[in-house]
């Protein structure tokens, strides 16, 4: 009985050490005094200090950040208005069209990166933050699709006819009970967005201009220059932002009670 | 009665299935209609046109004399309480009671008024600010007849609002249902598919059946002479006896059944001698007898029960067809395998599908 009960508890304890034990060991060596990663030369926060006088750093991570807040509230309107109009729409083809539009998540992104290059310079467009918040928005808005679409489903189709037949126009009902019904999908499915394109290397590598640099690309040259502990310090700060993002997203979600 | 609900000649099809088959029906200003029917025989599919919420492929809807059959359902002066209530989630009790109200942009203080006025109606004061996954079924109930009631509609339109409830809240909100539909005067047109709900409560039932309505008519009307031997059963639970009429003299007809005779008083439908009839006859009417007397059918008794105060007993007559007999109290007079005689009084024969 008893080894019945514990196996289960060590091989989730395995688990979580295996995928948390690298990031905790990224956030204590941020703190490390010492410029080399094997020794442990007391606490500091010199890192965090150099990290925030890098000027190109700090370049790098501004351009993130607009092209994520931008193309996250692109994919936010697209694909929450897409959502709602293939729910409403009988057509034959629905099923077809939704499954293209969820396509581009199936898709490599080595072969979108080159696709949107491709598209791009036909388009004679300057490569740099248009290019990159266009071919951003682009894969982000399948993610507030589908999780549009999927709290559209659980929503009772009653709710709308009552709202009819309280005198409430098509969009009046839309304001007032669809929106607000599906607004956690909405803002979890921009989150989501907003960390695809806050982490993405590939796609923006094949996107991005001369002058352009965003957070991951410039990690990840630097990376090939030799690794600082800037890095551990840069990511630990990411790591917090991101936390504070799921906790907020999570927090949304409950605030509103969904079904009654 | 001044007619405020007219529906003529609708018809409506999904895909292959007919729906509704040439539905005709007046209702009148303050009167308390119930549809009555099994599941899947058009009812609610009627509610849904006069709300707007369904187009019928054919026929009118007229709302107080206007042709209202294209209008959409936020443009007629209906409110509908769903089955399953459908309350706003996101809302408290107090803002989904004053949707409604917002929605015409009514004096906020009036909101305010008309809404605790609606509350105390339905006697959920005090519940203003839960929200509706806080509340019970029966309170979910009553925010949902508050919600439609407090527009002051012409119609109020019930789909088996009762349907969820357990049978003791089912009892005591019919009541009050029926109560608050007399003190607001505001029609009412109720959509159940249990018999005994639709004869308390109802000025008028209309009886369905497959799309098409079988029988209208005051409870009294459609429960002691129905019209058809569907109604019979459905409404009365009454036995079905199948028989040929010898005779007709003075208002009655002498029926031949089950190698018996029995007498059926004739209304206003007259058969011919010699013509395949049914009869129906409810349970509580059936007398039995030991010993043959000049009316009356032969059977063999097969089966007492006991419920609820009640006795029935089960019988079989000699062409097999089974009918059930049931009187007040329990005193067992006859026994098990006997053979019997039953027979029943000319007025409580009814004869139907003429």
């Amino acid at each position: 009985m008893k080894n019945r009960t514990k196996l289960p508890n060590i091989y989730l304890a395995f688990l979580i050490i295996l995928m948390y034990l690298p990031v905790a060991v990224v956030i204590a060596y941020s703190f490390n005094a010492s410029r080399q990663s094997s020794v442990w030369g007391g606490f500091s926060f010199s890192w965090y200090k150099e990290l925030f006088s890098d000027r190109s750093l700090i370049e790098a991570l501004k351009n993130s950040l607009i092209i994520g807040v931008l193309s996250s509230g692109i994919a936010g309107v697209i694909g929450t208005l897409g959502a709602v109009g293939m729910a409403k729409a009988a057509l034959k083809s629905k099923g077809i069209i939704e499954y293209i539009s969820t396509l581009p998540i199936m898709i490599p992104e080595i072969i979108l990166g080159m696709v949107f290059m491709a598209y791009f310079s036909l388009m004679k467009l300057p490569f740099g933050m248009v290019t990159l918040v266009i071919g951003h928005a682009s894969f982000c808005i399948p993610y507030v699709f589908m999780m549009v679409k999927a709290r559209l489903a659980g929503i009772d189709k009653s709710l709308v006819e009552a709202a009819r037949d309280l005198g409430a126009s098509e969009t009046k009902v839309f304001l007032d009970i669809t929106l607000p019904l599906i607004s956690p999908a909405i803002i979890s499915g921009m989150l989501l967005a907003f960390a695809m394109s806050l982490d993405d290397v590939v796609i923006s590598i094949f996107i991005t201009g001369p002058r352009t640099n965003t957070l991951p690309i410039k990690i990840y040259t630097q990376l090939k220059t030799g690794v600082t502990p800037k890095i551990n310090a840069l990511c630990t700060m990411m790591l917090l932002c991101t936390l504070v993002l799921v906790v907020l997203a999570n927090f949304i979600g409950r605030k509103k009670p969904v079904k009654d | 009665m001044d007619t405020i609900l007219e529906l003529r000649n609708i018809t409506k099809s999904f895909g292959k299935t007919e729906v509704l088959k040439d539905i005709s029906i007046q209702i009148g200003k303050g009167e308390f209609l119930t549809l009555l029917g099994p599941s899947g025989c058009g009812k609610t599919t009627i509610l849904r046109i006069i709300a707007g919420l369904e187009e019928p492929d054919g026929g009118r809807v007229f709302l107080n004399g206007v042709d209202v059959t294209e209008a959409e359902p936020n443009k007629r002066d209906v409110n509908t309480v769903f089955q399953n209530y459908a309350l706003f989630p996101h809302m408290n009790v107090e803002d989904n009671i004053a949707y409604g109200l917002r929605i015409r942009k009514t004096d906020k203080k009036e909101i305010a008024a008309r809404v605790a006025q609606a509350l105390e109606l339905v006697q959920l004061s005090g519940y203003n600010k839960r929200y509706p996954h806080e509340l019970s079924g029966g309170q979910k109930q009553r925010v949902a007849i508050a919600r439609a009631i407090v527009n002051n509609p012409k119609v109020l339109l019930l789909d088996e609002p009762l349907g969820a409830l357990d049978l003791q809240l089912r009892r005591q909100m019919q009541m009050e249902l029926k109560r608050l539909q007399k003190r607001l005067g505001i029609t009412f047109v109720y959509i159940t598919h249990d018999q005994e709900e639709a004869i308390n409560m109802s000025d008028r039932i209309a009886v369905m059946r497959d799309g098409v309505f079988e029988q209208i008519g005051t409870p009294a009307q459609v429960y002691d002479l129905p019209k058809t031997s569907y109604v019979a059963e459905f409404v009365g639970n009454a036995n079905l006896i199948h028989g040929r009429t010898i005779e007709i003299k003075d208002g009655v007809a002498s029926i031949e059944a089950a190698g018996g005779l029995v007498k059926a008083t004739v209304r206003d439908k007259q058969p011919v001698p010699g013509m395949e009839v049914t009869l129906a006859v409810r349970s509580e009417n059936i007398k039995l007898y030991t010993c043959s007397s000049q009316t009356g059918i032969k059977c063999r008794l097969k089966e007492i029960s006991f419920a609820g105060g009640m006795q029935k007993i089960f019988l079989q007559l000699e062409d097999g067809t089974e009918v059930v007999s049931s009187s007040l109290g329990m005193n067992l007079a006859f026994e098990p395998n006997s053979e019997l005689y039953m027979s029943f009084d000319a007025n409580h024969g009814v004869l139907v599908d003429l």
